[in-house]
């Protein structure tokens, strides 16, 4: 890390006149647009060389922390290694410059693969179909929600706009049923992680549409009445979604089908280990169990024999005409897709189930360690998932060092903080996500540097400044809000 | 165990601290009736030669044709510093910027994005992004609905030449929360609007406007963005980066500019590869900048009083807002933002122009060489950028499959929606004299072998 470097901005080396010669044509003679049409002003884009170009961002890389180059245990986002092969496998010149308009014909590679990839994500999801548009989470949770509605309105139920949420849930799946033109049911947790099952029988009824959980939940713990809280919403008539942001934990081991869950998304930046990229791209393939085929979303991967080969075509309006329509200008992340193939036959089928065990073997260890080590784990009573909480409620109160102060201290010890205030519902708490590619030197690293933080506070010393060696300080969030500058102007 | 760590020690110990037998046995909570043997429909693993070769096998199956389709996704040539830096693991492998003091990196490219795209569009205010253009027309469609509170008709007004795809997509999002879109009357000759046909008292709560259209027609953006504010709507423009270069950036249309500007961020570096991952980008008015959708990068200074970024105005959304948010949306495309950040900056403002003069040049060339065939014609008059429509008197799939056969992806076919016979094409600066050429007498031969419809 280069702590403490200041870094220009990519304006401040911009002078006139200088260019990357070599990346664009010369110019050609004077458009035929007339001048009405025309811009008059100059943009200020920078003006530099390649040199300095490649010089510039590959210093402000190196101002990140990333899962390359640091233990990355942010609760929830599931940062594991995203293998080199996948990108550059993805990245092929016929793949990388396939026209997503071009023709079937010169389609057959590439459409096989997201055929096979729907057929893994189906036996892997247990469910019936699958559609790989939509392009995150947060769009796969609005397919779902657009999917059960379709689903009610097509049974002439009009009633049924309520959705019912945990108070822990993510906050995307309350804004997503908002977007959906729905209203939100929230129902409160019991003590030991479960939904509280006496408050949601009392939350459904005939204005349900259905219910956005999930299984292991944001608490790091399974639901164990999964099954009763299934009968319960079906026997109302409601439906099952289910945010696959935690399928880390029960990957080729446990499928959402199987727990009678009718629809599921799944975040193929999380699970199949596809890139973050900074905060995205992601990819937010939806499942469906026989209810919900007809609705979903569009386009998708068929098959069909011709002359004893298979053809790959694409489903469309004509196929599914009750589908919920189209969520992206052509078929979604389609290089994302390819990545999350090539990690999935890397893995092939004991792999995947590999992935699960070994993820929450980490967590129950990482748990273990630092219980016998004096930190509160929010839920002792309960298994791990791949993930799981520590409060600091206590350190809070006695040493006033909150998780915010202890999520800086981390930084500063080189490792990337666990997710922090959330869920909402447990004070002062880190959500700690090892993944399964991490080895048991990195977690008992990151025990020593977590007992190191508590150790120093015990002895007075405060966190208040955390952290001293990154290329900033504590950053001025109010000031940021309030004085708005969002884009460089020049003195 | 591909990219998984554990020795058989390591488990043992592990399990020994834990207190258990088996891995197994971590599962114990979990009902059992619940639990999977074995995957039944995914295949053993591959090594990484395996999947390579494997990989290689497929992507030659799709080849590399020649490419004169546009529509939305364009082909560019991409330096090569490009993808070599936006795919360092630093950038590539990073998460969303929470933690500001570890992710300098991610969030002042973001900051330098803004910059950039906001001095294209000639707005004030860009976010960090969205999926892609045509999510964007949903998400500043909905915008709109909240700027402009007092429309109460949800009715969203397009010009002819809005991609019918973008309608659908926005639609299929937005429709939910009461938005209707619908068209704008449209002038056959030009395929622009028709504005002696424009609706009184239609109480809009946008205009939309793509320029350069889906058709490649360029309107009279200007009158349009003034007849939109005459009528107490919000003016939304769509517009291509790289036409950029050369038209009225949206902040200018009109007396008053537009008020939003989105569109496919794809041109700036970004692979056509299926058509995604792309992103969207959306910049707006200042006054407009609390009612954005997405994440924002600021500037601000840390304790020391030194200059650093931090994600800003997250009062708007789903992580804090819950159910209130501006949108859902979570993620933006940082990777892709990277992307086009490091191409904007290759280029130049000198070097767009010469692209987009180039691609403007190439396809009018294009365009006169085809025109020039028995049977071809422009379905429109009047100017375009680097995409025109060809009205035909044969069927256009035979010729696109004679040509692709020849390896050649001749356009693509429009008649549906513009209901006669018609191909759009599309020749950017990556095609040269002798590509047009070929391509042309291709076309030629390829006319002659097809009957026409009347025949």
């Amino acid at each position: 890390m280069n702590s403490h470097v200041k870094s220009e901005l990519i304006f401040d080396k911009s002078r006139n006149g200088r260019r990357a010669f070599a990346q664009a044509p010369n110019a050609v003679k004077a458009s035929k647009i007339p001048s009405k049409l025309m811009r008059n002003d100059k943009p200020r884009l920078p003006e530099v060389s390649e040199p300095q170009t490649v010089r510039h961002f590959t210093r402000l890389s190196q101002l990140n922390f990333s899962i390359d180059t640091q233990f990355y245990p942010l609760g929830s986002c599931t940062m594991k290694h995203n293998p080199r092969a996948c990108n550059a496998l993805a990245l092929l010149p016929e793949f990388a410059g396939r026209h997503p308009l071009g023709p079937i014909s010169h389609g057959q590679g590439f459409m096989s693969c997201m055929f096979e990839l729907q057929e893994m994500l189906k036996d892997v999801t247990g469910m019936k179909g699958v559609s790989l548009t939509p392009m995150a989470g947060a769009q796969g949770e609005l397919a779902g929600v657009a999917m059960i509605k379709a689903y009610h309105e097509a049974r002439g139920d009009h009633e049924r706009t309520e959705i019912i949420c945990p108070d822990a849930a993510h906050g995307t799946n309350p804004a997503t049923a908002m977007m959906c033109g729905c209203q939100v049911v929230e129902v409160p947790t019991g003590p030991e992680g479960d939904i509280d099952f006496d408050a949601l029988k009392l939350a459904v009824g005939p204005k349900t549409a259905g219910i956005m959980l999930t299984n292991p939940s944001t608490l790091g713990v399974f639901e164990r009445r999964i099954k009763d809280v299934a009968d319960l919403i079906h026997g109302a008539g409601g439906l099952l979604y289910y945010d696959g942001a935690n399928l880390n934990a029960i990957l080729g081991k446990v499928r959402p089908g199987d727990m009678d869950f009718d629809v599921i998304h799944m975040n193929l930046h999380k699970t199949f280990s596809t890139p973050h990229g900074g905060g995205g791209p992601g990819s937010g393939a939806v499942g469906v169990n026989d209810r919900l085929l007809p609705f979903m979303p569009i386009p998708i991967v068929g098959s069909k024999q011709v002359e004893g080969k298979t053809l790959y075509d694409w489903l469309s309006e004509d196929d599914l005409p009750q589908s919920i329509g189209r969520l992206s200008g052509f078929m979604g992340n389609a290089g994302v897709l390819l990545r999350a193939y090539v990690y999935m036959r890397m893995l092939g089928c004991d792999g995947m189930k590999r992935v699960s065990e070994f993820a929450t073997l980490n967590a129950n260890y990482l748990s273990s360690k630092l219980q016998e080590a004096g930190f509160e784990l929010a839920f002792p009573a309960r298994r791990a998932s791949h993930e799981f909480i520590v409060t600091l409620k206590h350190e809070a109160r006695s040493l006033n060092l909150t998780a915010m102060d202890f999520a800086k201290a981390l930084l500063d010890k080189n490792y990337h903080a666990p997710t922090t205030y959330f869920p909402l519902l447990v004070p002062e708490c880190l959500l700690i996500e090892p993944t399964e590619t991490e080895s048991k030197e990195t977690l008992d690293n990151f025990v020593t540097a977590m007992i190191e933080i508590a150790t120093a506070a015990k002895k007075g010393v405060e966190f208040k400044d955390a952290p001293y060696t990154m290329p900033v300080r504590r950053l001025d969030d109010v000031k940021a809000a309030r004085q708005l500058d969002l884009a460089y102007q020049p003195e | 165990m591909p990219f998984i760590p554990h020795t058989e020690k390591d488990t043992r110990e592990m399990l020994q601290t834990i207190g258990v037998n088996s891995i197994d046995d971590l599962f114990d909570e979990i009902p059992t009736e619940l639990k999977i043997d074995q995957l039944e429909h995914v295949p053993g693993a591959l090594s990484e030669m395996e999947v390579s070769r494997f990989m290689k096998q497929r992507a030659k199956i799709d080849g590399s044709p020649m490419c004169f389709i546009g529509a939305g996704a364009y082909e560019h040539h991409i330096p090569t510093a490009v993808w070599d830096i936006a795919t360092r693991g630093e950038f590539y492998s990073a998460y969303t910027p929470y933690q500001a003091e570890a992710s300098q990196g991610t969030l002042q490219v973001i900051y330098e994005y803004q910059t950039m795209i906001t001095q294209l569009t000639g707005l004030d205010i860009s976010n960090a992004s969205l999926y892609d253009g045509a999510s964007a027309l949903a998400e500043a469609s909905l915008m709109a609905v909240r700027i402009n509170r007092h429309v109460k008709s949800g009715r969203v007004l397009l010009a002819p030449g809005v991609n019918p795809i973008y309608e659908q997509v926005a639609s299929a999002i937005a429709g939910a929360q009461g938005l209707t879109f619908e068209r704008l009357p449209t002038d056959i000759t030009t395929g622009n609007v028709d504005f002696d046909l424009l609706p009184k008292d239609s109480d809009p709560v946008a205009v939309v406007l793509q320029q350069p259209s889906y058709i490649g027609t360029l309107d009279d953006v200007n009158r349009l963005t003034d007849w939109a504010h005459a009528n107490g709507a919000l003016m939304i423009s769509v517009v291509n980066p790289i036409s950029l270069a050369l038209l009225k950036a949206p902040g200018h249309w009109g007396s008053e500019g537009a008020d939003v500007a989105i569109g496919e961020g794809q041109p700036l570096g970004i692979p056509m590869s299926s058509g995604g991952p792309y992103f969207g980008f959306m910049t707006c008015k200042k006054k407009y900048a609390r009612q954005m959708p997405g994440r924002i990068v600021g500037r601000t200074t840390d304790l020391d009083g030194n200059l650093g970024y931090a994600l800003t105005l997250q009062a708007r959304e789903q992580h804090i807002r819950r159910s209130k948010a501006t949108s859902n949306i979570c993620t933006n495309q940082g990777l892709m933002v990277t992307a086009a950040t490091i191409y904007m900056s290759l280029l130049g403002y000198e070097g767009l122009v010469n692209v987009a003069k180039t691609c403007h040049h190439n396809t009018a060339l294009l365009a006169d060489g085809l025109s020039a065939i028995d049977g071809v014609e422009r379905l429109f008059e009047g100017p375009f950028f680097h995409e025109v429509a060809l009205k035909l008197d044969r069927p256009i799939s035979s010729l696109l499959e004679i040509l692709a056969n020849r390896n050649i992806l001749a356009g693509l076919d429009i008649t549906s929606f513009v209901g006669s016979d018609a191909l759009l094409i599309c020749a950017t600066e990556t095609k040269t004299q002798e590509d047009i050429e070929v391509f042309i007498t291709a076309f030629s031969e390829a006319m002659a072998s097809v009957n026409t419809n009347s025949a």
